[in-house]
């Protein structure tokens, strides 16, 4: 009972002494919100055409409306749908992809961990965005395939930090304990070693969050994700940019990235300093 | 029959790593069982190491050969599979650093527990969880049910070295193998320590082998002795003989590195010099470079071991050497 009232204090002090990790938590908290209540309390449609075109922001559509005359603010609130989901799952897939590749690699050493570990070298190799342009390119364009795109690019971060992290506590003594006990090398890897390496790629995948819909929305915005009429953000945006006069088109949808990448950074930064050992 | 085998039984072990370097030099030794066989060397001497193979536990690309025997089975080459079956249930290891020898984020009792049902696999949670209770008990954890619940952060350093021998007797083992089980934990608690080894031997008849640098533990728990040395062994016999009637100079040595209780103020002699590298061992006999007695032979030819009044010894010269040499260390000897 005393432990769970502790570990509540510590989590309140956490809070208190944290408003980054405060304003984090809200913003990714209200574009959640956002997301799953958006169809109840919408006043425009997203797709249907609702005022005259590229109207200035007013009190009856604040953002203003694009260029067919459809709601912008409507669009933005719509368009955390697509980047929520593609950068849950693209972080979720590459993590899981990533983390086994590199345990794996990192666990079995030798020939493993050579061929693996040059697969993630070549990989990361690339510039991001022109390796995800070029398979989103032969895959087809579609939010799907964007996301396929994205997470070729993305586990070999995870690949990496994961073996660096396995390497490290695989040469611990109580590791070599529990080889001495019998353990086999999967309940070595599953119950000794595991546990101990999460750390470092939960803080990076929760920064990576942000990061991942700036680059789904940069292949939307070239015309490789979300395909019109999708109210995405990166699609959005582009439609702004070829009527650039009409700022507000591309700023609701500019502004959201930011917002989001932002909150996702912060709760990342505050995760970090709660996580790490060497900080206490 | 498989009784009648030696407990454990190495014969001209040698284990080479994948760099070409051979660290273990054509080991021999029994260790039986009810007994303790102590292991003596400085780092790097190789006691560890041949300790390891006997585990299966050699570095990756490690070349073992010569012959372990476990009552007679031959554990060199044996399956992976049936090496992981030995370990942790026929032998049982002790770790130097209980610091960190115990995993941190799992509770004392579930490690313990986890040692148990590894080898029972049939066992359920809870009578596993009682075993960790007993096997705390054993190891004289006041308490037990309590500290089975807790973290080793909890624990102090005696304490957890506790923990760490009730996890290796866990499935009665018939050899332990404490690989310097007292060197991290200060004086007081080592007695304690060597203790509970020393009943728990006698409890259940294991053989023990003990690796230490520490003559002084040797005295006092051992009944037989091998002395290493840059991979090979030295000097070997009963704990006495290689305490009174030592034939063997770097035996002696270390002898008088050892502080006596009753003795005269004298200054304690230490041996000149360092261990050699493993990638630059001196021709000849390996200790000759540090070694008082050194002659021409020394320098060129590799002394076997062989039987010299009642040890075996590799020294050319071990007849020269007299009785009485390590008769400061009277005092250490007697304190078994």
């Amino acid at each position: 009972m005393s432990i769970v009232v502790g570990a509540r204090a510590h989590w309140m002090k956490n809070l208190t002494l944290r408003p980054a990790l405060v304003a984090g938590l809200l913003i990714v908290g209200f574009w959640i919100v956002v997301a799953l209540t958006i169809d109840v309390w919408t006043v425009y449609d997203p797709l249907k055409i609702v005022a005259r075109k590229l109207q200035a922001p007013s009190l009856q559509h604040w953002l203003g409306t694009d260029a067919l005359g459809r709601d912008v603010m409507t669009r933005t609130l719509y368009g955390v749908r697509y980047s929520l989901s593609i950068s849950f799952v693209v972080v979720v897939c590459s993590v899981v992809i990533g983390s086994l590749v590199g345990a794996l690699a990192g666990f079995f050493g030798g020939w493993t961990d050579s061929v693996l570990m040059r697969l993630v070298d070549v990989t990361l190799a690339f510039p991001p965005v022109l390796l995800a342009m070029a398979v989103a390119a032969s895959l087809g364009p579609g939010l799907q395939n964007a996301a396929i795109a994205v997470i070729v690019v993305w586990w070999p971060v995870y690949a990496r930090l994961m073996r660096g992290q396995v390497l490290d506590v695989i040469s611990r003594d109580h590791i070599e304990a529990a080889r001495a006990g019998g353990a086999s090398s999967f309940r070595l890897l599953t119950k000794h070693i595991l546990p101990l390496s999460w750390t470092p790629t939960i803080i990076s995948a929760t920064m990576d969050f942000g990061q991942v819909v700036l680059l789904a929305a940069s292949l939307s915005f070239i015309g490789l994700g979300a395909q019109p009429p999708a109210p995405e953000w990166g699609a959005m945006i582009s439609d702004g940019a070829s009527h650039f006069y009409s700022w507000w088109i591309a700023f609701g949808p500019g502004m959201a990235i930011l917002m989001l990448g932002l909150g996702f950074n912060f709760i990342g930064d505050a995760l970090r300093d709660i996580l790490d050992p060497r900080e206490h | 029959m498989a009784e009648t085998a030696p407990l454990l039984e190495a014969r001209d072990l040698r284990v080479t790593l994948r760099n070409g370097l051979e660290i273990v030099r054509g080991v021999t030794f029994t260790a039986e069982a009810g007994k303790v066989l102590g292991i003596v060397g400085e780092s790097g001497s190789g006691k560890s190491i041949t300790m390891r193979a006997v585990m299966g536990l050699s570095p990756p690309g490690a070349v073992i050969s010569g012959s372990i025997k476990l009552r007679g089975e031959e554990l060199v080459r044996a399956p992976e599979r049936r090496m992981r079956a030995l370990r942790g249930s026929k032998i049982g290891m002790i770790f130097q650093d209980p610091m960190t020898a115990l995993n941190p984020v799992i509770t004392v009792g579930k490690l313990i527990a986890e040692a148990v049902r590894l080898h029972n696999p049939g066992m359920s949670a809870s009578t596993a969880r009682q075993r960790a209770v007993e096997l705390l008990d054993l190891v004289a954890v006041p308490q037990p049910e309590i500290r089975v619940n807790q973290y080793v952060h909890e624990f102090s350093g005696g304490m957890r070295q506790r923990a760490m021998i009730a996890m290796a007797v866990a499935n009665n083992p018939e050899v332990l193998i404490a690989d310097e089980p007292t060197t991290a934990l200060d004086v007081t608690v080592q007695a304690q320590i060597l203790d509970v080894l020393k009943s728990l031997q006698d409890r259940f008849s294991m053989g023990l082998v003990l690796i230490t640098h520490d003559l002084g533990i040797v005295a006092g728990a051992a009944d037989d002795v091998i002395v290493m040395y840059a991979g090979k062994i030295m000097e070997s016999g009963s704990v006495r003989d290689i305490f009174y009637r030592t034939r063997h100079p770097y035996t002696r040595g270390l002898l008088s590195c050892l502080p006596t209780i009753a003795g005269e103020q004298s200054r304690l002699e230490p041996i000149p010099g360092s261990p050699p590298l493993l990638s630059a061992r001196p021709e000849g006999c390996p200790f000759h470079p540090r070694c008082p007695m050194a002659r021409d032979a020394c320098r060129t030819e590799e002394p076997v071991l062989r039987p010299v009044d009642n040890v075996l010894t590799a020294c050319h010269f071990a007849e020269d050497l007299r009785d009485g040499g390590a008769g400061r260390v009277t005092a250490e000897a007697e304190r078994a």
